[in-house]
């Protein structure tokens, strides 16, 4: 049965990037401002339970009608189902997004197309939405992608507040604040992503 | 922006480092980077199935989904130029399912053909099909060297030089990091820093150093 634990377990418990650290790459990349991070989050989520839902009632509808040996064979190729399966969603993402907001899909660039091998999404599909009825399949994709984009939304807070000073547009710090420029750069990511799981580990210890 | 291929490669290793500067293939630069022979070999399957990637995909997008003269709606199937099928929204499904059949294509050939390649490098190529590297550097070369659809003058070159310099300078990354983590593994880390933590920092360093390659002039 579905429960609100597997909404929640995704937020925090088995957050995808920092407890498993999974789909780095649109991560550290697009979290130069909390604008993009909460596209690209908004992206992901939309995918993440439309390729669940799908997925989950794929191998419903595969278990009702196939004999034991066509399930067997599908069982060998589930892996490229469930690539198609996201790359249709992922494709639709492209197109509404280069519609509707151009600006949005300017910055966040070549990324967007590289959803698809965003390892959480067909993590979930194979781990979770194959092997789960519907309902609780949404559920999980919900909550990681919630996980995912808070996750992403605290470093480009980060990044963003102590690389501009600003946050959003509003100028948080005052206008005699000299902006660390570092951060907005690469390194900036790498920096505050180390300093972020190290900080969780510690107070992980420190609740012991 | 047009380039020369020795600025191509300049750029694609050190200015634009598909690691530190892209932020493309860190799944296997934070899981493959804790010893130097793994580092090696994986750096070695990635930059050749890159370079054969972008050669498929840039085949692919050239003369079957562009609605360009040299589609093959219009070559075989003569259709008029103006009703030549414009399937370049198909990209990210083709793209990604032709990089899955040929790595493992690539995975069975070199298994029969020469089973010591197999030993070094085969047991990387699964891992590579999901590996943002490969399916990014297939469509940073759409963006780069098609315009509206139609290839750039020298695409094709271009294309190959790019895929190939990536790879070098992820293996390049790759190698160095792998030495840093082996020296890491006897340094005195904080507790809550070992592991991941601390190869982040790390690697914000070294993305700090390759900073320094911007200000490089290749113009």
């Amino acid at each position: 049965m579905a429960s609100l634990n597997d909404l929640t377990k995704g937020i925090l418990k088995e957050n995808p990037v920092f407890r498993l650290a999974l789909g780095l790459c649109p991560t550290l990349a697009v979290s130069t401002s909390i604008n993009n991070a909460i596209g690209m989050g908004v992206a992901v989520i939309f995918v993440l339970v439309s390729s669940n839902t799908i997925v989950s009632l794929l191998m419903k509808l595969f278990q009702k009608t196939l004999s034991e040996e066509g399930l067997k064979s599908i069982n060998k190729i589930r892996i490229p189902i469930f690539i198609v399966v996201i790359a249709s969603f992922v494709t639709i993402v492209e197109m509404v997004m280069s519609a509707y907001f151009p600006a949005l899909s300017e910055s966040l660039g070549i990324f967007i197309p590289l959803i698809v091998v965003n390892c959480i999404i067909l993590g979930r599909a194979e781990g979770f939405a194959s092997k789960n009825p519907v309902f609780a399949s949404i559920l999980d994709g919900l909550g990681m992608g919630l996980g995912f984009t808070i996750a992403l939304t605290a470093i480009a807070f980060a990044r963003e507040l102590l690389g501009s000073g600003h946050l959003l547009g509003v100028n948080i710090l005052g206008s005699g604040y000299q902006p660390v420029l570092l951060m907005i750069l690469p390194p900036g990511a790498f920096l505050v992503i180390g300093l972020y799981l190290g900080g969780l580990n510690w107070l992980e210890s420190r609740k012991k | 922006m047009e380039y020369g291929i020795f600025q191509l490669i300049i750029l694609s290793i050190f200015i634009n480092n598909f690691v530190l500067a892209r932020f493309l293939g860190l799944c296997p630069y934070m899981g493959v980077s804790k010893q130097l022979d793994s580092a090696v070999g994986m750096g070695l399957a990635v930059t050749f199935v890159m370079t054969l990637a972008s050669l498929v995909t840039w085949l692919l997008y050239n003369f079957f989904l562009a609605p360009t003269y040299q589609s093959i709606f219009y070559v075989v199937f003569h259709t008029p130029i103006d009703k030549v099928p414009d399937l370049t929204f198909l990209r990210t499904i083709v793209f990604i399912l032709v990089i899955a059949a040929l790595v493992q294509f690539i995975e069975m050939y070199i298994q029969k053909v020469s089973p010591t390649l197999y030993k070094a490098l085969g047991i990387y190529l699964p891992l590579i099909t999901t590996n943002c590297a490969i399916l990014g550097v297939a469509v940073l070369n759409i963006d780069m060297f098609f315009k509206d659809g139609l290839p750039l003058h020298n695409s094709f070159i271009h294309t190959l030089v790019q895929a190939f310099a990536s790879g070098v300078g992820f293996t390049l990354v790759l190698i160095l990091m792998a030495g840093i983590r082996e020296k890491l593994e006897l340094a005195n880390v904080p507790k809550p820093f070992r592991g991941l933590p601390i190869a982040f920092i790390v690697a914000g360093l070294m993305s700090i150093a390759f900073l320094g390659f911007a200000g490089m002039n290749v113009e």
